[in-house]
């Protein structure tokens, strides 16, 4: 294999394994400002509990969101030298503004926010609480801002030509304010506020099916369905602006999404199907004018197909038709179950329909699929180039690695991937059921080191 | 001297500055970490871990800070000191991953098996990010075989040569006696005057390497001395980082143990000006060809309106980061407490 493909492979594991933990962070931030801000109004202790058991979770995620996020740091160095040189001096400035405006306030009151309880004032904690959320939302403004220059770069000009060309920046607010910046941060940050929600809904359904820590149980239910059923909608809102987005700056991705090769007016929006790369034709279920209707508001008009984009310059079609379909697979469950929650909650009957509630234990893996494949859809979509219509993939990579060097590091990562995913797993599963009481361990610690140290003379 | 030129060094301060507070403040966490293993109790373990349990990850974002800052204002030097040492990147990513990974599992379960494991990841790793840190900033140096179109390959074995090797070491010592004192402004009792005793032979240890090390130093990296020579004046900074030296060693022998941590992020941070002196204005070396193929901060900048951009972004940023960060530090001032919420 080469160096290119081993790159994108060690890249989509330490991006796609990193992404499981940073949304889950923003997501549950949110949470802990609502939980925490109730307690600060209400005082009442249920609150304050809920808040310091997503506390420990947080803490959980945060830390190995924050080790497998330093992998990012060096990735693009590492493997992507070529790339890297090319848009240091856009990118530059994004990367500054999120270690500075956003990494020191999440690790900074974070401490506080864990360690702190006994040491600050109530609102000062909250406070804490609030940076931490802050921090974490801001990171993803700042990375998804550089990633959406990639997919649709403004504000710069390209000097020089072949491996020294360079990209470089000419009006720094629209480089920030690039065509598809504010519509892609919104839909990342929807996406891992679901995370989070879903999360803790399943968490909570698990203590009602058990029924173990019942108003514990119920509160965060309430809270995290209304927020889902808030979440879920703003979300179809900003997922129709960013198809309206790649329609007009990446019709091959779009095109690919929708698995569509001709251009004709009343262009089909597909439902569920297969993409025969073969044959290019499509088979399933489709709407007839479907996709005209949505990016164009009219039926007649039609959507680009990928006849009108140059063979070497599609991305794999089934793969990016597929996510993008599993993602919406994904929304409809999300939306489905938190309907049938709120209904069954409303009339009160949640703890009775064990069916549901089983259901809303599974849908924690939703957004958590929607995120993975979105981003696939996102980035597989945009190849063959790394920097749309600028650099393709092919041209980023290092070229003083070699294919044995990779091989090496993807299976370090892979085995450390799998270990950390096991041990988070476990611990998390610990956590959830000890529960939200502070219940001391069951076997206190043995201080096994005791019997060793003998005390000899003075010391 | 030009606006760009300006602004150029001004970054190449900010690399700086991000680079003395990675070290100064990770530094004590990495010592720590190195010393963990030879406290013996779970107790002692736990107010070790928890001495550090707050801060530490706010003291790592600076390592963040710095390869970030790198890419901002020199991506030339980001893609070629990371992609050049590949293989020392992944050791340093690994031990990175490990050492978090040990502070935040370790206290989560009671089994003794599990913690002793933990223990000692925790500690392998903190000395391999101490070592592998000296070992680059050693290879930075020594300078490596860069060709015109900067790049190269370095393979693990070929960044394994004496001097770094011997800068690696001196940064572990550096780092441990760096933690010790720490260790002994955070504890009280039976375990400070243990504390109060590795401080002692720690001071002794990093005495040595760092005596071989500037040796060395003097011996075999001329080019490293060639700026002193040129503007005696500079030797008066490797006057400073001796005296501050000597100072922990006074100020141990007093019981100061304040003063000498004091005295030992002086220490640290002139360490770092020292390698800047030298260096300057080349951030990676050319052994083939220093003069024409070396990346310095001229050639391996951002534009200048990226240049004042991050300027911008620094001005605003990180008075904010200090002013936080040091109301972080005074919440958790004072000897370590364990209680339900700690590590």
């Amino acid at each position: 294999m080469d160096v290119v493909l081993l790159s994108r492979i060690q890249f989509a594991v330490n991006i796609g394994f990193h992404y499981i933990y940073p949304p889950l962070s923003i997501g549950l931030g949110l949470l802990l400002v609502i939980m925490e801000g109730m307690y600060m109004k209400t005082k009442n202790p249920l609150y304050k509990q809920m808040t310091k058991f997503w506390v420990k979770v947080f803490a959980l995620t945060f830390a190995i969101g924050v080790a497998t996020g330093l992998v990012q740091l060096f990735a693009f160095g590492t493997n992507w030298a070529r790339y890297s040189r090319f848009v240091g001096d856009v990118f530059g400035s994004a990367l500054a503004a999120e270690g500075i405006f956003a990494f020191f306030l999440e690790a900074g009151f974070l401490g506080v926010m864990l360690f702190g309880w006994d040491r600050v004032r109530p609102s000062m904690h909250y406070f804490a609480t609030i940076c931490v959320a802050a921090g974490a939302h801001f990171s993803a403004l700042w990375i998804v801002v550089a990633n959406s220059w990639m997919q649709t770069p403004a504000g710069h000009k390209v000097i020089g030509v072949g491996d020294q060309a360079r990209a470089v920046v000419t009006d720094f607010w629209a480089m920030i304010f690039n065509p598809s910046a504010v519509d892609r941060v919104i839909h990342v940050v929807l996406g891992c506020w679901l995370a989070g929600i879903f999360f803790a809904i399943s968490v909570a359904a698990y203590y009602m099916l058990k029924k173990k820590f019942e108003p514990f149980a119920r509160m965060t239910m309430k809270i995290g369905l209304i927020a889902a059923a808030i979440a879920l909608v703003l979300q179809l809102i900003s997922a129709d602006r960013s198809a309206l987005i790649v329609a007009k700056y990446q019709p091959s991705k779009l095109a690919a999404m929708e698995g569509i090769y001709k251009t004709e007016p009343r262009t089909p929006m597909s439902l569920i199907g297969w993409v025969d790369e073969e044959t290019r034709t499509f088979k399933g279920i489709s709407i007839p004018g479907g996709l005209s209707l949505l990016v164009h508001r009219d039926l007649e008009t039609p959507v680009t197909g990928l006849d009108q984009i140059p063979e070497e310059n599609w991305p794999r079609i089934n793969t990016v038709f597929q996510s993008y379909h599993l993602m919406i697979y994904m929304w409809c469950f999300m939306a489905l179950v938190t309907i049938l929650g709120l209904f069954y909650l409303w009339k009160k009957k949640l703890s009775a329909k064990r069916w549901v509630l089983r259901a809303l234990v599974l849908s924690v893996l939703c957004p958590q699929i929607a995120n993975q494949v979105g981003w696939i859809t996102a980035e597989l979509g945009r190849q063959p180039w790394i920097v749309w219509g600028l650099m393709k993939t092919s041209q980023g990579t290092s070229t003083s690695i070699n294919a044995n060097q990779l091989v090496g590091s993807l299976t370090m990562f892979t085995v450390i991937y799998i270990l950390l995913f096991t041990l988070f797993i476990f611990l998390l599963d610990r956590k959830i059921k000890n529960g939200p009481e502070d219940v001391p361990e069951e076997m206190p610690y043995r201080d096994v080191y005791q019997m060793k140290v003998k005390p000899k003379g003075a010391s | 001297m030009n606006i760009t030129a300006g602004l150029e060094i001004f970054w190449y301060l900010v690399v700086g500055l991000a680079m003395i507070a990675y070290t100064v403040l990770d530094g004590f966490d990495l010592g720590v970490g190195i010393l963990h293993p030879f406290a013996k109790t779970d107790v002692e373990r736990r107010t070790f871990l928890n001495a550090i349990g707050p801060v530490w990850d706010g003291n790592e974002v600076w390592f963040v800070i710095v390869g970030g800052a790198l890419f901002a204002g020199f991506p030339e030097v980001y893609a070629t000191s990371f992609s050049s040492f590949y293989n020392l990147c992944m050791c340093l990513i690994a031990a990175l991953i490990f050492r978090a990974a040990a502070i935040e599992f370790r206290s989560q379960k009671p089994s003794p098996k599990w913690r002793t494991t933990w223990d000692m990841v925790f500690a392998i790793a903190s000395l391999a990010i101490a070592f592998l840190i000296g070992l680059g900033l050693g290879n930075l140096v020594e300078g490596i075989p860069l060709d015109a179109n900067h790049d190269l390959q370095t393979h693990l074995f070929s960044t394994l040569r004496p001097y770094p090797v011997l800068v690696g070491i001196m940064a572990v010592s550096l780092f441990t006696m760096h933690g010790a004192i720490f260790l002994v402004m955070k504890t009280e009792g039976h375990l400070q005057k243990k504390l109060m005793k590795w401080t002692k032979s720690a001071i002794g240890i990093f005495i040595f390497w760092y005596a071989v090390t500037t040796w060395a130093t003097f011996i075999y990296m001329p080019h490293m001395v060639a700026r002193m020579k040129e503007e005696p004046w500079l030797f008066l900074v490797g006057v400073f980082a001796l005296l501050a030296i000597l100072n922990i060693l006074r100020e141990e022998s007093r019981k100061n143990y304040g003063w000498a941590f004091i005295s030992s992020c002086v220490g640290i941070a002139v360490f770092v000006a020292l390698f800047g002196i030298g260096t300057y204005p080349v951030l990676i070396r050319s052994e083939i060809d220093p003069a024409a193929n070396s990346l310095t901060i001229f050639n391996a900048s951002s534009s200048t309106l990226t240049l004042e951009v991050l300027m911008i972004i620094v001005i605003i940023g990180v008075p904010a980061v200090i002013g936080y960060g040091i109301w972080i530090y005074r919440i958790f001032r004072g000897k370590v407490r364990l209680g339900a919420s700690s590590y």
